[in-house]
């Protein structure tokens, strides 16, 4: 093996491995479940969820007197539905705002949760830091026998999880689209959304619970809410922003665990993994060819260069049609449209298109700027024809607004603004409009 | 109590009063959950500010704290301006990324031997507040006093603006530096609340107060000064307990549950102390609460039933009045579907009242019984009379609606239906002021005074 | 002549980039009782917005007497839509209507003894003193926009723009809403409403702005509020302005 690949893979000897699988693995199974938090606008609740887990997983472990996974999720459960329930009825029952009543019912729970480790710390190889930030240096270390393999008990938990979520994603397909997309609607097909919302919640803190002894609550919050978010950045379809979501965890966890364990073994990798599905987020953010701020910020100056030579072209129809003889020269036509960079740019630009060409003495419009200009006349005229017929404008006020719209109006629609016109060929200030 | 104790008491007891006072409006106005959004944003800050800085001075870190929580806010308005990304997410992940970045940094802190010996995470998580030092008590007031001038200075501007945002730009104010000058308060608070609780606990501090003041009044002042009073005793409270004070008190120590006797935190017992405030006004305060609601329910349902009762009762007398005829307790019950039990307790009260009279072959109405049945009999049509006419609801919809809103009709809402019904000339004068009912009695109603 | 109380010159507004309202242009007359008048969606609300500076304009300007809105607005009260507001809030009817005086005070300043004497007199005006310390959600639907509108009478100016102000109000408050506008008329002031009862308007109002995206038609109830007008409103959006707004608001052209 190469020596620069094996610095991309994980060593087996230190256990990297596993230590990637279960990260991996963690990320995924949150991923995935929050792809639905995020669509119901509920992310919040998976940053409550998680905090409020923490009583009933100390409980758990006081009553079970031990890490024993089966116990962990009991009381995760009970204590996820517990918030989801105390959430509701604050807000249903007690008229507090729904916000506020998860912020009280989450940093009570986890209150009680910090109280009763402290109480019982000897018991509990749990502490505060660990809940925060995990120990996922230390998974390979504890390991339990799986079909006579030694396979560490956190890799069996979180897997555990991540089949459980994906079966409940798959089975429950169809209902959980619908109850995110619109509760109401589900409810009349006779879906119970408030028992969807439930087991939802009740999912989200299995996961919440299996995650957080190998990386800790803070990842756990993350993992539920940016790979989601992200996704839905890409794309608009439910099965795709899945996949990206998952795709998105996995991501971060490599990400994380390579920069703690190449770069610098003092990073907390569960840290990093939350700080690398924040750039991830970022990144798509400004990329995503639909919705990123770069697209839309070049559609935006992609609009206002056309425009720009637009005004040129029309400029110079209007001057060709008004049978002035003097060109008009290359300074003349920028200063006319505003001048500036911008004006230089869309002259460059219409001149490299042989939408225009040089002339002795100036600019005129080559054929094919003809072609487009007249177009550009047309739906001006045709504008103010219909401002006038249809928004009762009087003809001095047409002018401005048609000067805006001329350049968003495309050959359908002029098409269909000439059948609702009077079949006249003149536009309200008697000039022709032309075809 | 020491002298040391004394100082964190101060300290913890002024953050809980400012804390009550700016996180109301964060409350009032549905922003909760920035404030836990602010504390975890600034833990990257306090981490750079002990890099760049390398002193471990309060007023430092609270700058690092403060301007990176102040970024993570930020950041969320800019992605939800930006992008479709929705405001919970938004949180969700600028928290969350933030917060990773301060586990990242601080690990780098703590291994690393320039800065070695530091303590871990934790006092940042959950708060330090057995080290608040005197130097850190001023810095705390100070923060505290200009929080508190700046709150009293723009009171009217802040409740205007948290009350109706589009009415207060529509006359003219700055909405959005109203915003940023809250935001900026609940930012510092937030932070100075990070020693003292944590970033875990801050929003409790924040939120719990305003919760639990909100059920004891309708008015904003009296509001923040409870919430600010909620805060302050809850916070001195929890430092109390967490020093241990009520040990000499009580001669015993209750928290000294489990195998290990190691003081408890300060800022989870002093959360725990606001959430026992906020439960007991949630169950007890007057009127917003649930015991009061829960009383004011089941005095709704008697008063519906014995109206009820008693506009059956008058139905089946109606026609022979003047006179009080015996109603059969069986024509009765058919009428309302009332199980036996039911009727018969409703009747017991009835006459416990005065409103009817037992004799032997059933109840009837007692002559003051009959002007009050008579009363609410006519409210009833009334009301069912002007949805009929006056809001084009078909007329067999009309008894049900009338059942359950008659009872919420305040009698100067009845006179101006009457008045209403009387100008338009549609106030049916029938004797005894009683309108005709606009709907087809059953027919077994009518008959069974006389069988 | 004295400035007209509102004059809108070519005015767009956009949600978005996408137009909502196409190219309004008119000039109201002082005094009188207007009614603004559209189906769902037409952007009746938005022109009121628009107007307060509540919303950006894509073009045009709006003049108050004359001068921009920013320089008049102690001119101008506004009462919004009973939904857009938290009615939870721990104020009071007597506070609500206080608000209204606060354009006039500035910063810092509280409330004295002649602005609490004047919300009072408000609240008196509407008939609803007996309720002044009332929290606002224990008041009904129609003693809301009482106080709503007490608020503005309490601001004390010429021209007031109320978005329904009828909705769901009872038919008492509604008698009372119309003997207040008719009073404000009365004293010189100019009231623009969002209204959504065609049959009161020729009862209520004396000026009608009819409006579907666009301008249909503005002038005296009489001889505006016509069959063949209310039909231009209602009948059916202008599908080539919807088709527009979409191609403006994806910014690029099919060719």
């Amino acid at each position: 093996m190469p020596e620069w690949l094996q610095f991309f893979l994980p060593q087996g000897g230190y256990g990297e491995g596993w230590i990637l699988a279960v990260a991996v693995m963690t990320n995924v199974a949150c991923g995935i479940i929050g792809c639905y938090l995020v669509l119901r606008r509920m992310s919040l609740m998976g940053d409550a969820i998680s905090h409020a887990v923490l009583p009933g997983l100390v409980m758990a472990f006081l009553l079970t007197g031990s890490l024993n996974i089966g116990g962990m999720f009991v009381g995760a459960f009970i204590v996820g539905l517990l918030t989801t329930f105390l959430t509701q009825t604050l807000h249903r029952h007690g008229g507090v705002p729904a916000d506020a009543s998860m912020g009280v019912v989450f940093t009570s729970l986890f209150a009680v949760g910090v109280v009763l480790l402290r109480r019982y710390a000897g018991n509990v190889d749990l502490d505060p830091d660990c809940v925060l930030q995990g120990q996922l240096a230390l998974i390979p270390g504890y390991t339990t026998d799986l079909f006579g393999y030694e396979v560490p008990r956190a890799a069996i938990s979180i897997g555990t999880v991540l089949i459980l979520n994906t079966v409940f994603i798959v089975l429950l397909w169809k209902e959980l689209k619908i109850t995110s997309f619109d509760p109401g609607l589900a409810t009349t097909m006779g879906l119970r959304s408030g028992l969807i919302h439930y087991l939802l919640m009740a999912m989200v803190a299995g996961t919440t619970v299996a995650a957080f002894e190998a990386v800790g609550s803070i990842l756990v919050i993350a993992m539920l809410i940016v790979p989601g978010a992200t996704a839905h950045l890409l794309t608009d379809r439910l099965s795709r922003m899945l996949w990206i979501a998952a795709g998105v965890g996995a991501a971060s966890a490599y990400l994380g665990f390579l920069t703690s364990a190449r770069w610098n073994p003092d990073i907390e990798p569960a840290g990093m993994m939350a700080v690398a599905a924040g750039v991830l987020f970022i990144s798509a953010a400004f990329f995503s060819p639909r919705y990123g701020v770069l697209s839309t910020l070049w559609r935006n100056v992609q609009t206002t260069s056309r425009i720009l030579r637009e005004d040129i072209l029309a400029m110079l129809y209007r001057l060709e049609e008004l049978g002035v003889r003097r060109p008009m020269g290359g300074r003349e036509a920028a200063q006319a449209v505003g001048g500036g960079l911008a004006a230089a740019a869309a002259l460059w630009r219409l001149l490299r298109l042989r939408l225009i060409e040089h002339a002795p003495g100036g600019l005129r419009l080559t054929d094919a700027g003809r072609d487009r200009a007249t177009h550009l006349v047309r739906s001006h005229r045709l504008w103010e024809a219909y401002l006038v017929e249809y928004l009762g404008l009087p003809l001095d006020h047409v002018h401005a607004p048609a000067e805006r719209m001329e350049h968003f109006i495309g050959e359908k629609l002029q098409y269909k603004i000439a059948q609702h016109l009077p079949q006249e060929q003149l536009d309200p200030h008697g000039r022709e409009i032309p075809r | 109590m020491s002298y040391l104790v004394a100082i964190v008491l101060t300290g913890t007891a002024l953050l809980g009063c400012v804390s009550g006072v700016v996180g109301s409006f964060a409350v009032l106005r549905r922003r909760a959950l920035v404030s836990d959004l602010l504390s975890h944003a600034a833990l990257p800050g306090i981490c750079i500010a002990f890099i760049v800085a390398g002193g471990k001075h309060y007023s430092q870190l609270l700058t690092g704290a403060f301007l990176s929580g102040l970024l993570g806010v930020a950041l969320v308005t800019l992605i939800i301006r930006w992008t479709r990304t929705k405001e919970d997410a938004a949180i969700g992940i600028v928290l969350s990324t933030f917060f990773g970045l301060g586990i990242v940094l601080s690990s780098l802190i703590q291994r690393s031997p320039e800065f070695g010996g530091t303590a871990g995470l934790e006092r940042y998580t959950l708060g330090q507040a057995a080290n608040i030092t005197r130097d850190d008590v001023v810095l705390i007031a100070i923060v505290c006093a200009a929080a508190l001038a700046v709150v009293v200075l723009l009171y009217k501007e802040f409740k205007l603006f948290s009350f109706d945002p589009d009415f207060a730009r529509s006359q003219g104010w700055p909405t959005l530096k109203l915003d940023l000058a809250m935001m900026g308060l609940l930012g510092l608070v937030a932070v100075v609340g990070v020693k003292a609780v944590g970033v875990l606990l801050v929003p409790a501090l924040l939120i719990t107060p305003a919760v639990a003041a909100r059920f004891w009044t309708n008015r904003l002042g009296p509001m923040l000064a409870l919430s600010a009073i909620i805060g302050g005793l809850s916070a001195a409270a929890g430092t109390l307990l967490s020093a241990g004070v009520h040990v000499d008190w009580l001669g015993f120590d209750p928290l000294a549950f489990g195998n290990n006797d190691s003081p408890l935190p300060t800022g989870p017992l002093i959360v725990l102390c606001v959430t026992a405030v906020f439960l007991f006004s949630m169950l007890f305060a007057p009127r917003r609460g649930m015991a009061a609601q829960v009383i004011e329910l089941v005095r709704l349902r008697q008063k519906t039933a014995r109206e009820n009762l008693l506009r059956t009762l008058y139905e089946l007398s109606e026609p022979e009045l003047p006179r009080r005829p015996i109603v059969s307790p069986e024509v009765l019950r058919t009428e309302r579907a009332w199980t036996a039990p039911q009727a018969r307790r409703l009747l017991r009260r009835a006459e416990q009242v005065g409103y009817i009279e037992q004799t032997g072959d059933g109840p009837r109405l007692t002559e003051r019984g009959l002007a009050e049945a008579a009363a609410i009999t006519r409210t009833h049509r009334l009301w069912e009379l002007f949805l009929i006419q006056g809001a084009n609801i078909a007329s067999d919809h009309v008894d049900r609606d009338a059942d359950s809103i008659e009872h919420f009709l305040p009698s100067e809402m009845v006179d101006d239906l009457e008045s209403v019904l009387a100008r338009q000339g549609r106030l049916p004068a029938i004797p005894g002021h009683l309108p005709e009912s606009p709907h087809e009695l059953p027919s077994h109603g009518r008959e069974a005074p006389r069988a | 002549m004295p400035a007209p109380p509102l004059e809108i010159h070519d005015m767009t507004v956009a949600y978005h980039r996408r137009p909502v309202l196409w190219d309004i242009d008119l000039v109201v007359p002082q005094g009188q009782l207007i009614a603004i008048v559209g189906p769902n969606g037409a952007g009746k609300t938005t022109l009121i917005k628009a107007v307060l500076g509540l919303l950006p304009l894509a073009s045009g300007k709006v003049e108050i007497f004359g001068q921009p809105y920013d320089q008049q607005r102690h001119l101008v009260g506004y009462v919004p839509q009973r939904e857009t507001v938290d009615w939870d809030f721990p104020v009071t009817a007597f506070d609500v209507v206080l608000m209204g005086t606060y354009g006039r005070l500035g910063w810092f300043r509280r409330p004295g003894l002649a602005e609490k004497k004047r919300s009072r007199e408000c609240l008196d005006h509407v008939g609803m003193s007996a309720y002044a310390d009332r929290q606002i959600r224990q008041l009904s639907g129609g003693q809301q926009q009482r106080v709503f509108l007490a608020r503005a009478l309490a601001q004390d100016a010429q021209v007031y723009f109320m978005d329904e102000p009828f909705a769901g109000v009872d038919a008492a408050t509604e008698q009372a809403i119309v003997e207040l506008l008719q009073e404000l008329r009365a004293n010189g002031k100019t009231v623009l409403v969002v209204h959504h009862e065609l049959q009161t308007v020729k009862e209520y109002f004396d000026y009608v702005i009819l409006l579907n995206m666009r301008l249909i038609a503005v002038g005296p109830v009489a001889t505006t509020f016509t069959t063949e007008n209310l039909q231009t409103t209602y009948g059916g959006r202008l599908t080539i302005l919807d088709e527009a707004a979409e191609a403006v608001r994806r910014g690029e052209v099919r060719r």
